[in-house]
């Protein structure tokens, strides 16, 4: 998050503030009397950089699943604004549609879902991911679940038939409307669960992960995609490295340690962080700043639980796919996390601060 | 009678025991899953809630203050088992359905607690009155988060489907989580309506307090931690 250039209160030219990461000079501690320079960040424009870096993933979902997943956008979108409008309406409070968070959550909702899904799945999962993910609680900021997820996880316990029939990517050109399949998660999980090997279950290459040639939800197939947006959050400073790096190496590890041990029967770490969800939930959907927590220490808690979590369901949960799961109990855990580590404050010694904690 | 009457009434609404005091939430959210098995369970209950509270209050001068709480589960279990057992013999298909929560019943603290607070200080009439609408209470509760379950997680309502094939269900309104959501919707819906009652009557509407955020066991003691700084102070100084 870089500040704007500004001038001082005494018109002289002042240097850009100093990224936190850099040693704090004592020139950084001076405090000037206002007007002080805004940075330019609110709601609507985090909104707006959020919806541009998941552009790439939508674009390769577009191109992969074609006008079903188009279908499912806009449905998902007008369906959260809906909802968003007439729970503002019910409590009598402004609607807050122009902030964008309620398209961010119909675009992420959108892309947690299979390209072929009813109308009827899409709009329940929207007014599930507005209204109990969020309007419940007080609106966006005091909800502690990711609304996504949450309409994500309701509907795939509500419907698990129409949640798990994949669309499988066919290319321009082929006869087919569309083919359903097995994503290549669920193909391992199953041949496994057969007692067969990870190569017996005939799931695409790594090229084809890293791409988005699979079966899955719309948006979370192409990895190479998803990771350039969230790289593009990272730039522009709205998300912190900590979630997704934690997250990710905590998967790769776990992951890892099980094919060293058997690869036979476990898939290998690359397979795992380019599969499935782990793209999408990893950069977009655990670095929401109202569902993690806020020190940098926390929030690398905060990724490795993730990661942990996931490579757990995935290795050995009932689910194929467990980043959903995942990332939602580590929502829950956010408090405390943020309890844990909360940093001392400036000049107070370490034991009293235990005894005021305990107190 | 007057008393008997308002004391029943009171069972109902006001101090209803599902969405008022929140007392017997385990058999609440585990077996309202259908209508049926929530009247049954909720009409089980009502039976032991009132012979408990009758037995209790006739009692209630016998028992020693020290061994009360022994002697209300005596009597209460006395009674859940006779349930437990015209319930297996005469509605075997609903007994196997609520399966572990009817002995469960012993320990349901709705009975427990009127038992505490209602019938050990009260005479024979009122306790009877008392049990029946608290009963009734937790019948209605239960009947209430019943339908609204089953409509929503079978398409159906006393076993009858409502929509055709065509409904998919939405299973997860069976399913434990299904119980939390309708009951926290019910409850913001009842609260709506007592605050909408207070404001039309000229009171004063306070939401209940132990409902806030604010009172949770997470916030509590970082919102009490607010203070803290001069007390830390206070006990550098005095260790120095």
């Amino acid at each position: 998050m870089t500040l704007e250039p500004g001038s001082g209160p005494d018109g002289v030219p002042r240097e850009p503030a100093t990224p936190v990461a850099e040693p704090i000079t004592p020139q950084d501690l001076i405090v000037s009397a206002s007007p002080h320079v805004h940075a330019g960040q609110d709601v609507p424009w985090i909104m707006r950089q959020v919806l541009l870096a998941l552009l790439p993933g939508l674009l390769a979902g577009l191109w992969f699943f074609g006008l079903g997943a188009l279908r499912v956008l806009v449905l998902a979108v007008a369906g959260c604004l809906a909802c968003e409008w007439a729970c503002a309406r019910l409590v009598k409070r402004p609607a807050t549609l122009r902030d964008y968070s309620a398209v961010v959550t119909g675009v992420l909702l959108a892309m947690n879902l299979p390209s072929g899904s009813p109308w009827w799945l899409v709009l329940v999962g929207s007014a599930v991911a507005i209204g109990l993910g969020k309007a419940v609680y007080g609106g966006l900021g005091y909800n502690p679940f990711n609304p996504a997820l949450v309409a994500r996880v309701f509907l795939l316990i509500s419907f698990p038939v129409q949640m798990t029939t994949w669309v499988v990517p066919q290319g321009p050109g082929t006869a087919l409307d569309a083919a359903t399949g097995a994503t290549p998660l669920g193909a391992i999980k199953e041949a496994v669960g057969l007692g067969r090997t990870v190569a017996d279950a005939g799931a695409p290459g790594l090229r084809d992960l890293l791409v988005g040639n699979v079966g899955g939800s719309f948006g979370e197939v192409s990895a190479l995609a998803l990771l350039l947006g969230g790289l593009w959050l990272l730039w522009r400073g709205v998300i912190r490295w900590q979630v997704p790096v934690a997250f990710m190496a905590a998967t790769a590890l776990v992951t890892g340690v099980a094919y060293l041990v058997d690869p036979a029967h476990y898939a290998s770490p690359l397979v795992h962080l380019l599969g499935g969800g782990l793209m999408l939930g990893a950069w977009f959907m655990a670095t929401d700043m109202v569902t993690s927590p806020v020190t940098r220490r926390g929030l690398l808690i905060f990724g490795a639980g993730c990661g942990l979590l996931t490579a757990v369901i995935r290795l050995w949960g009932g689910y194929p796919e467990g980043v959903s799961f995942a990332i939602l109990l580590m929502n829950a855990a956010t408090p405390l996390i943020d309890r844990w580590t909360r940093p001392r404050v400036f000049g107070e010694a370490r034991k009293l601060y235990r005894e005021a904690d305990a107190a | 009678m007057a008393g008997m009457g308002r004391t029943f009434a009171q069972g109902i609404w006001k101090e209803n025991p599902v969405f008022r005091l929140l007392l017997g939430m385990c058999p609440t959210l585990a077996v309202s899953t259908s209508v049926q098995n929530g009247l049954g369970m909720g009409l089980a209950t009502t039976f032991v809630l009132v012979c408990s509270n009758v037995m209790i209050s006739a009692l209630r001068n016998f028992i020693p203050r020290q061994v009360r709480i022994p002697g209300y589960v005596v009597v209460i279990a006395s009674f859940v088992t006779v349930v437990d057992l015209v319930m297996h013999a005469y509605f075997f298909e609903l007994h196997r359905s609520l399966g572990l929560f009817i002995p469960l019943i012993v320990v349901n603290c709705i009975i427990l607690g009127r038992a505490e607070a209602f019938a050990g200080r009260n005479g024979v009439a009122v306790s009877l009155a008392d049990g029946l609408g608290m009963g009734l209470g937790f019948t209605l509760g239960l009947a209430v988060l019943g339908s609204v379950r089953e409509v929503l997680g079978s398409g159906s309502l006393l076993g009858y489907p409502l929509f055709g094939p065509g409904y998919p269900p939405m299973l997860v309104m069976i399913l434990p989580p299904g119980a939390f959501l309708t009951l926290g919707l019910l409850l913001a819906g009842m609260n709506r309506l007592e605050e909408r009652r207070a404001i039309r009557a000229g009171e004063k509407y306070e939401p209940p307090r132990e409902m806030d955020c604010g009172s949770c066991v997470l916030c509590k003691p970082l919102a009490s931690l607010a203070p803290a700084p001069p007390a830390a102070q206070k006990s550098r100084n005095s260790s120095e």
